[in-house]
């Protein structure tokens, strides 16, 4: 099992601190230690310390599981998990998206705007697949309308108004621009 | 096999899927008993956690019978009826050897913060959840834990995750003999925080929300002070005006990232999707809470960043507490709790629906329809004490 050290030193990375880890000997460090309280710990009791090294790699790993598909990895980490989950392995368009989001850290923002774009871009794959399946989802169903409509009936009618009323508008400006464009021809 | 299936934000159906199969040496295979919907499935619901893949099965809270175990599974058997922990952990890596079992190093591949939870995206390992009739719990030696003899399934299921984050933000907050509390959320974690806040010595347990059923419901099974800040102008100067102007001294999210009460956070956090969620529960807070006190936060946010006020971080000289609570590592503690009568858990399910009507009971909840505080989906018929409240509930329900 490579420790930390070994780890971070294999890595190529440009901004890899160059500086040598300091020595283990902290007795030529004049008051070392002198104020340590092991009373003042704010983690307890959610963390449990032990006096067995809890600092470094040095677990030994669980068997690990085959990889049978494509499992992405946070580069936050030197390999995959010994477990993992399988479920809706990347494809497609979002599967790509994915990719890319996974070449940055978890500190980037644009790994996580990339995420939820892939999410949103798989909604409608999600729907390609249904009908390639020769099944049409059936949204109102899917959107647990039954229940809304039994429980808050008001709120259903208020979302249909608002969704026709978005719908109108869109019609009359598209429309609009259509009649603009026919006159600019003529 | 059936299972709830994601088809995108607010949309999702049952559907049939493959049954899970053993993939790793330390698996089982649960055929599931019952299965909660969380507050924190919600973010998920509504496309707020990054990497949710259309296709995948939710579900972190849930109770099953093991129908196969892999090789190296020791002390789980077939047959076992068994409490599944919303936390996937080894056991073995530093983090779970410190008790840290919400941050396994060896569960989770996708993202580094967090170790794998149940049908909770691919940020938290990819895993698919208990809203299903069969679930692959990894690391089956470790979480699941044979539910005791007598105790309700309802009990159980709410030890998976309700009672243990109920639990922990109480026990994150340091509660000192007579401080006084304010959980900001009345939620099934909210509810549960103010009932285990009595349980480290609280004087004074005070709850904030903004729907009356849910406040009724918190002051009679939680027994504290209940607050509608609908009807206030600021939370938070109501805060300081009933705790002789000086705050309280620990306060909690049980929110997260869902939180309404500030318009600007709503639409930024929520709508526009520029926070990881809204923090607006948070913020009040950190600027409820008394000089020097502590915040505890189990109310779940994104992994981006949220508009909070940090700076009042550092001049008040809050402690800021928080995790994804350690199911297992609170279990034994809880269990004997929920027997001795303590903490009676199963009094927060209001409704039990079929998992075919799963789309139903994610709007019944998300919606917050019918007051609904906590919902089951039953997946498989089973004997149990509750069989008759189900069966009333199920009849209310249609």
């Amino acid at each position: 099992m490579k420790n930390i050290t070994d780890i971070a030193s294999s890595l190529d990375d440009e901004s890899r601190i160059q500086n040598e880890p300091y020595s283990k000997d902290r007795s030529q460090i004049r008051g070392w230690a002198i104020d340590a309280n092991s009373k003042n710990d704010p983690t307890f009791p959610m963390r449990q310390r032990h006096k067995e090294s809890t600092k470094n790699h040095d677990w030994q790993r669980p068997s690990l599981q085959a990889v049978t598909t494509e499992v992405l990895h946070s580069n936050e980490r030197p390999n995959l998990t010994a477990t993992f989950g399988t479920a809706s392995p990347p494809s497609g368009l979002s599967g790509t998206i994915r990719r890319f989001a996974f070449k940055y850290s978890e500190g980037k923002i644009i790994h996580w705007l990339a995420l939820l774009l892939a999410d949103r871009v798989n909604v409608l794959e999600g729907f390609g697949s249904d009908l390639r399946k020769g099944y049409a989802p059936n949204i109102l169903k899917e959107r647990g309308t039954k229940a809304a409509w039994k429980h808050n009936p008001d709120a259903v009618v208020k979302k249909v108004i608002i969704g026709v009323a978005i719908l109108t508008s869109i019609a009359i400006i598209l429309n609009r621009k259509q009649k603009k464009l026919a006159c600019k021809n003529n | 096999m059936l299972a709830m299936n994601y088809r995108g934000p607010g949309r999702v159906r049952a559907d049939q899927k493959p049954m899970p199969e053993i993939l790793h040496p330390e698996d089982a295979i649960v055929k599931v008993t019952r299965s909660c919907i969380c507050g924190s499935d919600l973010h998920l619901y509504n496309g707020n956690v990054p990497d949710t893949r259309v296709g995948t099965t939710f579900g972190h809270e849930f109770t099953g019978v093991v129908t196969e175990i892999g090789s190296e599974v020791k002390k789980l058997q077939v047959g076992d009826h068994a409490l599944v922990p919303f936390n996937i952990a080894c056991g073995k890596c530093i983090f779970c050897r410190q008790g840290l079992f919400g941050n396994c190093h060896e569960s989770n591949p996708q993202a580094t913060a967090v170790g794998g939870i149940f049908g909770y995206s691919h940020t938290a390992g990819g895993y698919d959840g208990g809203q299903a009739e069969y679930v692959r719990v990894p690391y089956a030696d470790v979480g699941p834990t044979v539910i005791p003899p007598g105790m309700d399934l309802d009990d159980a299921v709410l030890l998976t995750d309700v009672v243990p984050t109920g639990y922990q933000a109480a026990e994150m907050g340091g509660i000192q003999i007579g401080d006084t509390v304010v959980v900001f959320g009345a939620g099934p974690i909210g509810i549960m925080a103010a009932k285990c806040s009595w349980l480290f010595g609280a004087g004074r347990v005070i709850v904030i929300d903004e729907l009356d059923y849910r406040l009724e419901f918190a002051k009679n099974y939680a027994q504290c002070e209940v607050y509608n800040f609908r009807s206030m102008k600021d939370p938070v100067l109501f805060i300081k005006k009933i705790t002789d102007y000086l705050g309280a001294d620990v306060c909690i999210d049980a929110v997260g990232a869902e939180a309404t009460g500030s318009a600007i956070q709503s639409i930024t956090g929520r709508k526009l999707l520029l926070q990881a969620g809204s923090p607006t529960a948070l913020s009040w807070a950190i600027n409820s809470v008394k000089k020097g006190g502590v915040v505890s936060i189990v109310g779940v946010y994104g992994p981006t960043g949220n508009f909070i006020p940090i700076g009042n971080v550092l001049n008040k000289g809050i402690t800021i507490r928080a995790n994804q609570a350690s199911v297992k590592r609170l279990l034994p503690k809880l269990i004997e709790h929920v027997q001795n009568g303590i903490l009676e858990p199963k009094k927060l399910i209001t409704h039990r629906i079929p998992l075919e009507e799963v789309a139903d009971a994610y709007r019944i909840f998300s919606d917050k329809l019918d007051e609904c505080i906590k919902p089951v989906l039953i997946t498989s018929p089973i004997n149990h004490s509750s069989t008759e409240q189900r069966e009333t509930h199920h009849e209310k329900y249609h």
